[in-house]
């Protein structure tokens, strides 16, 4: 079974608020809700599959469905972390092919920004008690891969600040990004160290906010007004430890690019355009690598002198500023990393950074932490 | 401020009440005679469910490092290969922090959680 084609994705929106101490959690997932079923020009009663992650109250598809009252025969809350949301494209797409469902719904929303309690960690989790102590978070987790990329491949801080001012290129024209100055190399290493090698300008920002899709059948799509976007191929994959061979070089996007590109039947060189989760600089350049837009190692020098910037380089990337410099919801990027890349396939991107002729675009992204245990998944749309 | 104290779990007490007499231990699979980190009952090789417990010599190569910087006390993490073979996560412990290399070489060192269980952690050595 493959989902070419099978499935269709019909709605997306991305909520504006990046700060929303006035909402709750499932109100902001609701109003993803609304916003993508406005979109696509469907109903709350047209859905019949809902798909959500570890970001949603309560008990996931049961609090949200109650919440919402929606009337499901199909739900999937599998959680590997930020990029669930494009494992969960790919998810209901399979479930529309089996004749599970016909309009599926994603959301995605929290407020880490407005509510900064750390995550509660269950010591039951195994690994808990041999990392934790330590002070290992999201932060030195990437830290550690880049230290290593640097040592392994001579990757430079100048390199990985690349990635940020190409992000900030972009950012520039989207009203709703945090950050919207343009910055430069220069700039990005004169920001504090961090967690070395990783400057403050290496990291995504925090926000509130949220995002939703719809992906439907494609006899429904074709009643719909809006471009046809499909589905193409799609792959995943989970990273971890490996019983203490660690290998920090490379990330699951070994896997599951390679998959995705073989069911759609294109290669990296056909992607018009990317949108790459940006965590951090470094999360962008071993995912490049991985899913094969360059040879291993080769990262750093492919970033480099602006290669990512649309009208610029050779591979325009998170054209809506990213997680870098636009939006990072939940603490999870991977839903607006669809987005983005629906709005490119559509011509509906902010005309600055619009990528002409844009009929094939890939979505991938890193869930959890690169440097422990963590998911990807890797998505390629096409406009037909 | 010293670090948070592990919680144990039913399959994991032995290896902490070893780490009270500042010995690091490391699960050796009776079926496979494979080593693995972090400490499972069930071998992440192979799934056997018997295992020996070989003492660690403490002597490893830093694979990789980090500071934290922008926080009240910086410290630094790592992963630390170890002459056994598994690669551990750990700070790194009475050293500059800016003389540290991906590579150099470390002996263990144990730091007193906050409830006094020893941590194993690591420090250059020249």
């Amino acid at each position: 079974m493959t989902i070419k084609h099978a499935a269709f994705i019909a709605g997306a929106y991305e909520h504006p608020t990046r700060k929303a101490p006035d909402k709750s959690v499932a109100q902001l997932h609701a109003e993803c809700a609304r916003g993508a079923l406005a979109d696509a020009g469907l109903t709350k009663d047209d859905v019949d599959g809902y798909f959500c992650a570890g970001d949603a109250p309560g008990m996931g598809p049961l609090s949200m469905a109650d919440y919402m009252n929606l009337r499901v025969r199909h739900v999937d809350a599998t959680d590997i972390g930020g990029s669930s949301y494009l494992m969960l494209v790919s998810h209901a797409a399979q479930a529309i092919k089996a004749g599970k469902c016909n309009v599926a719904l994603i959301t995605l929303a929290g407020r880490p920004r407005t509510d900064s309690r750390p995550r509660a960690v269950n010591p039951d989790q195994p690994d808990v008690q041999f990392e934790a102590p330590y002070g290992l978070v999201t932060l030195n987790a990437y830290a550690l891969c880049a230290m290593r990329h640097m040592h392994e491949y001579g990757t430079t801080s100048e390199q990985l600040a690349w990635i940020k001012v190409a992000a900030s290129h972009h950012a520039q024209w989207n009203p709703h990004a945090m950050l919207r100055d343009v910055v430069t190399v220069e700039e990005v290493l004169a920001s504090p160290m961090v967690a070395d090698p990783l400057h403050r300008l290496d990291c995504c920002v925090i926000s509130d906010g949220g995002g939703a899709l719809i992906v439907v059948s494609p006899e429904i799509a074709r009643t719909l007004k809006r471009p046809l976007v499909a589905v193409r191929g799609a792959g995943e994959a989970v990273k971890h430890t490996m019983a203490g061979a660690v290998d920090l070089t490379y990330s699951g996007g070994r896997v599951s690019g390679p998959i995705a590109f073989a069911e759609a039947g294109v290669t990296p060189a056909d992607i018009k355009y990317a949108s790459i989760y940006d965590s951090f600089t470094i999360t962008v350049l071993m995912q490049l690598e991985d899913i094969g837009f360059c040879e291993k190692g080769q990262g750093g020098r492919f970033v480099a002198d602006g290669n990512l910037i649309s009208g610029v380089g050779k591979l325009p990337f998170n054209t809506d500023g990213g997680g870098l410099c636009n939006n990072h919801p939940a603490n999870r990027g991977g839903i607006t990393k669809v987005i983005e890349a629906v709005r490119q396939l559509r011509g509906e991107a902010h005309p600055k950074v619009q990528v002409p002729n844009c009929d094939l675009a890939l979505a991938h992204g890193t869930g959890g932490l690169l440097g422990t245990r963590h998911g990807s998944a890797t998505l390629i749309m096409e406009r037909l | 401020m010293s670090m948070p104290a592990p919680v144990p779990t039913p399959e994991t007490t032995w290896f902490w009440e070893a780490a009270r007499q500042h010995r690091l231990m490391l699960p050796k699979c009776v079926s496979c005679a494979r080593t693995h980190w972090y400490p499972r009952a069930i071998c992440p090789h192979c799934l056997g469910d018997a295992s020996d417990r070989i003492e660690a010599s403490g002597e490893g190569v830093i694979y990789t490092y980090t500071v934290m910087r922008r926080v009240a006390e910086p410290y630094a993490l790592a992963y630390v290969t170890l002459a056994e073979g598994p690669t551990m996560l750990a700070q790194l412990v009475d050293c500059d922090f800016n003389g540290l290399k991906v590579g150099g070489r470390v002996k263990l060192a144990w730091v007193p959680s906050a409830d006094g269980t020893p941590m194993p952690c690591f420090t250059p050595v020249a």
